[in-house]
């Protein structure tokens, strides 16, 4: 059973992996709370457009994202210049940019489940509400917010998974560093790419195998307390 | 508490152009689906915002388009009750009555929890799920929600609608009791007349979104000019009585109303007390002479006041008993044989059975209130 124990490096691209992806679900709630919101609720000019814009990352191809990335949020790039010099965020060849490309990538999804669950939040209940005294933040705050619990989990969930397997756009973006921005999917390529580095891609896969069936998993049962607590009529 | 309402709405091919004031007690928005009821409450609730026109509760504007004035429903302080009670499905039975309480503040919390409770029994139910309650509880929390948001009106949008007619009757007695004991104006949309009869104080009448007419129960309910807007089935007088005696052997009570003496199977009700009741035209039988040996056994005696004939087979007639005032359907083809004209002398005949025991009752202290000033009317 030697074999299935972890090297120090491999358990390096495991504990980077998951605080790339806590790190890309828990920034990108807030971010995907608001879209999510908008394009459930909003009547403004440009809704299809920034429907199209989240919805990109899953058409395109990940390298493509990446590099789109790399020019934006790069150290030259024009958001990336202006974040280094007045907040002091670096993205390139960072643990930050792994963060932001599978932060990216998974939005898409993080986004569609919360606008189905906002969507389906029954506005007669928010006028109730509001005949009752409570006025839009108070509403949002104690009838759709908690009936959009379940559509939130969904969405962190489905953040989560993605970003753990994120490959393309993170390598693409800010290459393939360990320690630094060398995540699990990463660290499976690069074993793939050297002689007898088949048990090491092997034991990743199967710590990938593991984490992915646990997200699943907690998913569901979240979902389940959930709707049960709501107890659909 | 004085509610005034003049507003004008175009939705859609519907043009709603609704003008009426409302005192104290409960008056009642009456009408067909479709005659704009709901959009008038929704329109004093804040929940739509009408082209043009005034809402004034106490004199103070909720809405007034002239000043561009039009105050969010959050800051009205109205108290609304949906017809699919609405209750918060995430909270409990407790949260959800204390929901409105929570924004009220504390400087102007009315009743308590408890007084709301007990006013609704609703005890049994506080630790419980809206999803566990069935429709009738759900109506009575969604009406001690309203009520604990210290409400200065409380809208009550088709409440019993939704409900089976074990529920109706089951729910009327809180809505009674809420218009004799809470002291909170209501405004109570319905299309039904039994409901109408029993609960409301003052009725507006609505066609088409306009007001056909608007004025104390007794009174508009008399007026056989409306019974095509009333709805014919149900349409009939409301009479206000006393409770006389109740026979045991026989299992009868015996009402008293300037009209006479009314007897109807045992109903739950002491010595001395004032009821109203509601008698559909329907169920007026009409006989020129004193009739004997007949089943009935109200037999009040009157002359015709007004005879109202349309082009179909069936006409309205509204006697004078006493001063009281009593309305009949009969076939045209009887009228002509009996020969009746304003002035004529007959009897009324009423079936004791067929007395609407739906619609039975309490006057309540509301009775006394109206638009016009004045719904002592039926009374000696």
């Amino acid at each position: 059973m030697e074999w299935m124990v972890l090297s120090p490096e491999e358990w390096t691209a495991v504990r980077l992996s998951l605080k790339v992806a806590a790190a890309a679900t828990v920034v990108g709630l807030p971010f995907g709370l608001a879209v999510a919101w908008a394009l459930a609720r909003g009547r403004f000019w440009g809704l299809s457009l920034l429907n199209g814009l989240v919805l990109m990352p899953l058409i395109l191809p990940p390298v493509v994202t990446g590099y789109l990335l790399l020019i934006l949020f790069g150290r030259r790039g024009p958001i990336g210049s202006f974040l280094a010099e007045h907040l002091g965020i670096v993205f390139s060849f960072r643990w930050t940019g792994a963060a932001l490309a599978c932060g990216v990538m998974g939005f898409p999804l993080m986004v569609r489940a919360m606008r189905l669950s906002i969507e389906a939040v029954d506005t007669r209940l928010e006028e109730a509400a509001s005949t009752l005294g409570a006025n839009r933040a108070w509403v949002f705050a104690t009838v759709t917010l908690p009936l959009t619990v379940p559509g939130i989990v969904t969405g962190l969930i489905l953040g989560f998974a993605k970003a753990m397997g994120e490959f393309g756009a993170t390598i693409t973006f800010v290459s393939n560093i360990p320690g630094e921005t060398q995540t699990l999917p990463s660290a499976i390529y690069t074993f793939t790419q050297v002689p007898g580095g088949d048990a090491g891609a092997l034991r990743l896969t199967l710590v990938s195998i593991a984490v992915s069936m646990l997200a699943l998993f907690a998913s569901e049962l979240m979902a389940r307390r959930a709707s049960r607590r709501l107890d659909v009529e | 508490m004085t509610l005034e309402v003049d507003i004008r709405h175009r939705l859609g091919s519907f043009l709603l152009e609704a003008s009426f004031a409302a005192a104290g007690g409960l008056t009642a928005l009456f009408g067909r689906s479709g005659a704009g009821k709901t959009s008038i409450v929704n329109v004093i609730a804040g929940l739509i915002r009408p082209a043009e026109g005034r809402v004034l509760v106490d004199g103070e504007a909720l809405l007034d388009t002239s000043r561009g004035l039009f105050l969010p429903p959050h800051r009205r302080r109205l108290g609304y009750v949906f017809q699919e009670g609405r209750l918060f499905p995430h909270l409990s039975v407790r949260q959800n009555l204390l929901y409105g309480r929570f924004f009220a503040g504390a400087a102007r919390r009315g009743d308590g929890l408890d007084q709301v409770v007990d006013l609704l029994g609703l005890g049994a139910l506080l630790d419980r799920r809206p999803a566990r309650l069935s429709g009738g509880e759900k109506q009575r929390v969604a009406i001690g929600r309203a009520l604990l948001s210290a409400p200065r009106l409380l809208l009550m949008d088709e409440p019993l609608a939704s409900l089976d007619e074990a529920r109706k009757a089951e729910l009327m007695p809180y809505i009674e009791r809420l218009r004799d004991e809470a002291r909170v104006p209501i405004v109570y949309v319905s299309h039904s007349v039994p409901e109408v009869a029993r609960l409301a104080s003052t009725i507006v009448l609505l066609n088409e979104g306009r007001v056909a007419a608007a004025g104390p129960t007794a009174e508009i309910m008399q007026r056989i000019d409306l019974f095509p807007l009333t709805g014919r089935a149900e349409a009939g007088v409301i009479i206000e009585a006393t409770v006389e005696d109740h026979d045991e052997g026989y299992g009868l009570t015996s009402l008293r109303s300037r009209a006479g003496r009314w007897r109807l199977p045992r109903i739950d009700a002491a010595v001395g007390e004032h009821l109203r009741l509601h008698v559909r035209a329907r169920d007026v039988m009409l006989a020129r002479t004193a009739p004997a040996d007949v089943s009935a056994l109200n037999v009040m005696a009157g002359v015709v006041a007004e005879i109202r004939a349309g082009t179909g087979p069936v006409v309205e007639i509204r006697l004078d008993c006493n001063g009281e005032p009593i309305t009949a359907r009969l076939t045209r083809y009887s009228v002509e044989r009996l020969g009746l004209v304003p002035g004529a002398p007959v009897h009324a005949l009423i079936k004791s059975v067929a007395l609407d025991r739906r619609s039975l009752g309490g006057l309540g202290r509301a009775g006394r209130h109206g638009v016009a000033g004045d719904a002592d009317a039926g009374d000696a």
